[in-house]
């Protein structure tokens, strides 16, 4: 949670910008020095848009910008010590990886044994010390983006912004730059994160704001969000009415939500402390025991039976909330009513456990 | 080339008459090519006055292209990056030079740096007379050619992902710094070939030119004058010579961007 006590690193205070066909209303937000804030929301939504004005590449109609308490909405793009990693890298394709990365540092006039220093540095942290004097034509989409990171990062930017980092990688390079994202936060880097993935967001962000068509609809912790999603559109957009916080220890296959409550997880994975995620559709109700081959059961009474447009909403408390969608017919034939036991059945399958 | 199974008899047909352009590109140059002998072609190379006035010819266009350049260069990143009020007026404008005829260009020079002109007595009053001087050649040649490269350059900077230049800025660079570094190396290559286009334009001009100085001679009026006072046999070797001076230096400036290019990209 932010610390209320010390003046934000970075606040948004009722951003707007007008296109023909596109425009930013009232977007606010604030973070604190070390945060790792997520953008969430679905492509055209506008969230780079709002990178792009953090960076000063757009100028606003409307609303301010401040870092530190002092207003920078105005301000050059150059003076502003904002990192942004472009989704397509952006990496100048005439000048090799060293050039690339030695870029800003020309800019801020470093000493050549200090530039050099940086450099050694970044690039160790990037694994990317081998390919210093390649071409950018001769890199993966992997390596590009860890150039353009380093790029980002020998300026010793106040805030990071990532577009979409994760986007263009395939499974082993996601998880791989993922840690490495964490790991630059947890060596103090604030840093901006835009995604559209919510398990993205879940497992990096500490802070998450869910924008849709150019407005923020909801800003807090993973828990807060996905948990208590203010409107439909973030309901259905974090795609889980089901979210938990678990931890998952190491060697067992019991996932821990609560002292009571531990839910049993087929895929093997990394474990520790995490969220669970269960979709609405996966989870099964009936009045009596049945034998099936369902290994998570639970016994629970009926709080509420909302009718949606893919059939009924039904709220099941088994010592936590969990909804369940039906048809029509299977609550008639059930006869499900509020106040009514009922039993709950999930898949082992079916309950997916994100890390922090 | 196109595979056996497309030779429909509309291709060949097209082959054809495409054929005919070249023949009709090649046949007057080759013809005069081959009526030059080349003692006459070696006699001609030796004369003073055609030696002066080739060079004359070379370096005043490369100052006209260098010169013009400096501003030129600014104004195709401004038409390729902002939009701004009368932007396709300014589009027309530039395309001017182009589709008048250069005689009349000429005219519209002369009167423009003459004696009576306020750029003629600005230049008089430091000692720089434009009519009937290398300055003068430089201008007319300046304002036939400069269309080439303002379109050239205009179309690289385009060219250029606007990505680039704010990743740039983002890093720190002064938009200054964004344009020497980023937009004019990745633009290069089309602006090289818009500067070599000028050059090579602005060498054969002939209309523009020799209204605003007769003397000293470009060769394109040398030749002219030599056709008038002479005749055809006359104006041929000097012809050939020229031809093939101006052919030697476009391939060799060709040839060498291509070579930069080639280390830039590697």
């Amino acid at each position: 949670m932010n610390n209320m006590a010390s003046a934000p690193l970075l606040r948004l205070d009722g951003i707007s910008k007008r296109f023909p066909s596109f425009s930013l209303n009232g977007i606010s937000f604030s973070l604190q020095k070390g945060d790792y804030f997520i953008l969430l929301g679905v492509s055209g939504s506008g969230k780079s848009m709002v990178l792009e004005t953090i960076a000063g590449l757009v100028s606003p109609d409307g609303g301010s910008i401040f870092m530190n308490g002092r207003e920078i909405t105005r301000e050059k793009i150059q003076k502003r010590r904002i990192g942004l990693v472009f989704q397509d890298h952006a990496v100048f394709p005439h000048l090799n990886v060293l050039e690339n990365i030695a870029y800003p540092l020309k800019s801020h006039h470093t000493k050549s044994f200090e530039k050099k220093r940086i450099i050694e540095e970044v690039a160790s942290t990037l694994c990317i010390s081998g390919l210093l004097h390649r071409k950018p034509s001769t890199l993966s989409g992997g390596e590009l983006q860890r150039v353009a990171l380093a790029r980002a990062l020998v300026q010793k930017p106040e805030i990071l912004l990532l577009d979409e980092p994760l986007a263009s990688l395939d499974t082993k390079l996601k998880s791989e730059l993922r840690s490495l994202l964490r790991q630059l936060n947890r060596q103090g880097q604030t840093i901006i994160h835009v995604t559209h993935d919510y398990e993205e967001a879940l497992s990096l962000g500490n802070s998450i704001a869910v924008m849709h068509q150019g407005k923020i609809l909801q800003t807090g912790t993973p828990t807060e969000v996905f948990s208590h999603p203010k409107s439909e559109f973030v309901a259905h957009f974090t795609g889980a009415r089901n979210f938990f916080r678990a931890n998952y220890p190491e060697g067992t296959d019991y996932a821990s939500i609560n002292e009571n409550i531990s839910f049993r997880i087929s895929s093997p994975g990394i474990h520790g402390k995490g969220y669970i995620l269960l979709r609405r559709e996966d989870i099964f109700l009936s009045l009596t025991e049945v034998d099936t081959s369902v290994i998570n059961n639970f016994e629970g009474i009926v709080q509420e039976i909302v009718p949606t447009a893919v059939g009924y909403e039904v709220l099941v408390d088994i010592g936590i909330p969990l909804y369940s969608i039906i048809t029509a017919e299977s609550l008639a034939h059930l006869g499900l009513e509020e106040g009514k036991k009922c039993l709950t059945h999930f898949k082992a399958s079916a309950v997916r456990f994100i890390p922090e | 080339m196109f595979p056996k199974s497309n030779f429909s008899p509309l291709h060949s047909t097209f082959i054809l008459l495409g054929a005919l352009i070249l023949l009709f590109i090649l046949a007057p140059l080759l013809g005069m090519f081959f009526a030059t002998s080349p003692q006459s072609l070696f006699e001609t190379a030796k004369e003073t006055e055609v030696r002066d006035s080739i060079w004359l010819t070379l370096w005043t266009s490369m100052a006209a292209t260098l010169i013009f350049a400096i501003a030129a260069i600014p104004l195709a990143y401004l038409l390729a990056r902002k939009s701004f009020p009368l932007k396709k007026v300014v589009t027309a404008i530039i395309d001017i030079p182009v589709v008048i005829p250069h005689s009349a260009a000429g005219i519209a020079i002369l009167g423009f740096v003459s004696r009576n002109s306020v750029l003629g007595q600005m230049g008089s009053s430091v000692g720089l007379d434009f009519v009937g001087n290398p300055a003068g050649i430089i201008v007319a040649m300046a304002f036939v050619s400069i269309p080439f490269l303002i379109n050239a350059a205009r179309d690289g900077f385009s060219g250029v992902p606007v990505r680039l230049e704010k990743a740039a800025l983002t890093l720190g660079a002064s938009p200054k710094r964004v344009f020497f570094t980023i937009s004019l190396p990745l633009a290069w290559r089309n602006i090289l070939s818009g500067l070599i286009l000028m050059f090579a334009r602005g060498m054969s001009e002939f209309g523009a030119v020799i209204v605003v100085a007769y003397h000293p001679m470009v060769t394109p009026v040398l030749i002219y004058e030599r056709f008038g006072a002479f005749g055809l046999k006359y104006a041929r070797p000097v012809s050939v010579l020229f031809i093939l001076i101006t052919l030697s230096a476009f391939i060799l400036l060709r040839a060498l961007a291509k070579e930069k290019n080639k280390l830039k990209d590697e």
